[in-house]
């Protein structure tokens, strides 16, 4: 177990590594550069100041030598200021993230609880007008464009009937009925968009357990139908699903993308999509390494819960 | 005369019972005719789909506009045809490049083995792991002055697509790259493999000519499915104002503006998504038709 957690930690660091070198590098490659910046708010500058500056900033160095002195800041605490909020990077991060992990987690909380039961009971009935229902649903879910369904629901629910806000989120220390109100779409979104995901996963990690012989046993000594299923199977059940679980965690930091944008809720998923369209090298930056590496975790963690949850997966054996 | 029990037959029959699939074909294949005659309906009407007039916009349903006019006097049903053509073809090209970059990584991962098979699926992990819209954002933002390319690619009218497609394959190879490797894993222990390495094939004949052909079912399967899942991304992309430009129409970008006349023109909002729907929804459905017929023993 202790050189499984080692050699998957050192893939994930790795690959954490290599992946700062790319976003460093890509963010460089996007339109305008600093100094361009400068030069467009300050009239004064001349082309003669904009090359000095670059000297002095180190611009002009090659990429590689320009991403090692930013990872030596970076690694001393130093992770600069964002352009848009004129603050320290960090500063902006903190609260994206708050947010973010509200929206996302209430939204992955309600789409498990809904699914696992779901799936279970369509499993149950495999072939059943139900379980068509719930596949159909499923289907849906996973082909609905999140951007669309988002818009959907502010014409129905902000347009139409007035009940919800169409974006945005709840001033600081407002009464928790007012911030639920700025809650509910985003939310809603997101759950629908995942529970098709989720209760396929479970339906289909039922169907295979309720193959296996320990289920036949357990309903030759006559337990009945019901205790079989939501006692011996979906316990068994649940292993592919914690594990699926546990890749969405990743998730929940890095925040979904299009809903945020959409409803203005100010995340980890909006705040990446502003700096990177906003020239905001810092932040673009450190946002996505945040994003990369908690995406990482969280597939790190998806494994370690597997090998921990099944005794019968051998560790330390070849991983093929 | 076809032979009844050949598997190919035994596949269509199988296909054949799978209802929503069969009808799922047929929605597709009435949309891309649909979407081939844009031009027909373009003289029928007598306005081209860019054509802007200012003096009728945000019109309702009428004879001349079908399903009315955008916030510029643009024809919105032309526009969707137009767009669908967008869609549709990037979706069908992406899913190709990605799946062809994914068989070859598969096959030699799982044809040579070793260093080799660490090395790519170690790569195929890691890019599963990763965060991919936030990443894709970038890459779909990047100057392309920046990388080299010349002038004239640059301006060209098609770059936007062909961005599209080139980020789309990057990432979406994946999938296809573990169920090729993990099929060649079996098939190259497999006597007639055997008995072709025994005559002197080279392992590039084998490889193509043995192996792939057996795992073609699989792929056909992979492809179905994730041409939905690329015009999804295609959409979001477009939609975020970093995927198809305008004035060229795609379902992505035709919901930018609507979004921000949600509260003049709702309906604006309803056609281009459903018909996004309608299109990703059908093609995984004929995705899991065509599972159940090539590999009945995959569910149930």
């Amino acid at each position: 177990m202790r050189w499984f957690l080692f050699t998957r930690v050192t893939q994930s660091l790795i690959v954490l590594m290599i992946m700062s070198f790319v976003i460093y590098a890509l963010i460089g490659l996007m339109p305008g550069d600093p100094i361009d910046l400068m030069i467009s708010a300050n009239p004064n500058m001349t082309a003669a100041d904009a090359v000095a500056l670059r000297e002095l900033f180190g611009l002009d160095l090659p990429i590689y030598k320009r991403y090692l002195n930013w990872l030596g800041t970076a690694l001393g605490g130093d992770l600069g200021y964002s352009r848009l909020f004129g603050q320290p990077v960090l500063d902006v991060l903190f609260p994206a993230m708050k947010n973010t992990v509200v929206l996302m987690g209430t939204a992955f909380i309600l789409s498990v609880c809904i699914a696992i039961p779901v799936g279970t009971f369509a499993a149950s009935k495999p072939r059943s007008p139900i379980d068509y229902g719930v596949n159909l649903f499923a289907f849906a879910g996973i082909s609905i464009p999140s951007f669309w369904l988002a818009l959907m629901l502010i014409i129905i629910f902000s347009v139409f009937l007035g009940w919800f806000p169409a974006g945005g989120i709840a001033t600081e220390g407002a009464p928790f009925l007012e911030q639920i109100k700025y809650m509910v779409l985003p939310v809603a979104t997101i759950t629908i968009v995942s529970i098709g995901g989720h209760s396929r996963y479970v339906r289909s990690s039922m169907l295979e357990v309720l193959r296996q012989d320990y289920i036949r046993t357990a309903r030759a000594k006559g337990a009945d139908n019901n205790r079989v299923i939501w006692k011996h199977a979906l316990r068994n059940a649940m292993i592919p699903v914690v594990t699926i679980l546990a890749l969405d965690f990743g998730f929940l930091f890095s925040g979904a993308l299009i809903t945020e944008t959409i409803y203005s809720w100010p995340g980890m998923g909006k705040l990446i999509f502003d700096s990177v369209m906003g020239n905001d090298f810092n932040l673009a930056l450190v946002a996505l390494l945040f994003a990369t590496a908690l995406t990482l975790t969280g597939n790190l963690l998806a494994d370690i819960c597997y090998a921990w949850l099944d005794p019968r997966i051998v560790i330390g054996g070849d991983s093929t | 005369m076809i032979n009844q029990n050949s598997p190919l037959f035994l596949a269509m029959r199988r296909f054949r019972r799978h209802r929503l699939a069969i009808f799922s074909c047929c929605v597709l294949l009435s949309m891309i005719v649909l979407v081939i005659s844009a031009p027909l309906f373009e003289i029928w009407l007598g306005v081209s789909a860019n054509q802007v007039d200012l003096y009728s916009r945000m019109v309702g349903s009428s004879l001349q506009h079908p399903l009315g006019t955008d916030e510029l006097g643009r024809d919105v049903f032309l526009r969707l045809l137009y767009g669908g053509r967008i869609s549709l073809f990037t979706g069908l090209t992406a899913a190709c490049f990605a799946a062809s970059i994914g068989t070859v990584i598969g096959l030699s991962a799982g044809y040579f083995g070793g260093r080799l098979d660490a090395l790519l699926m170690r790569l195929t992990d890691s890019v599963i792991a990763l965060p991919l819209l936030p990443l894709l954002i970038v890459l779909a933002a990047i100057d392309l002055n920046k990388i080299g390319l010349p002038e004239a690619i640059v301006q060209s009218e098609d770059v936007s697509f062909y961005r599209i497609v080139l980020i789309v394959a990057l990432t979406g190879w994946t999938t296809v790259a573990r169920l090729v490797r993990g099929a060649t894993l079996s098939l190259k222990e497999r006597e007639f493999v055997m008995a072709a390495r025994g005559i002197g094939a080279s392992d590039r004949h084998i490889m193509f000519r043995h192996i792939l052909p057996n795992l073609l079912s699989p792929i056909i399967v992979a492809v179905t499915l994730s041409v939905g899942s690329v015009i999804l991304l295609e959409s979001v992309l477009s939609f975020l104002g970093l995927g198809i430009q305008p004035p060229m129409a795609s379902w992505g970008n035709m919901l930018t503006n609507a979004q921000q006349l949600i509260w003049e023109a709702p309906l604006l909002a309803v056609y281009p998504g459903l018909l996004i729907f309608i299109t990703v929804i059908s093609f995984n459905f004929l995705g899991d038709g065509l599972q159940d017929a090539f590999d009945p023993k995959a569910e149930y």
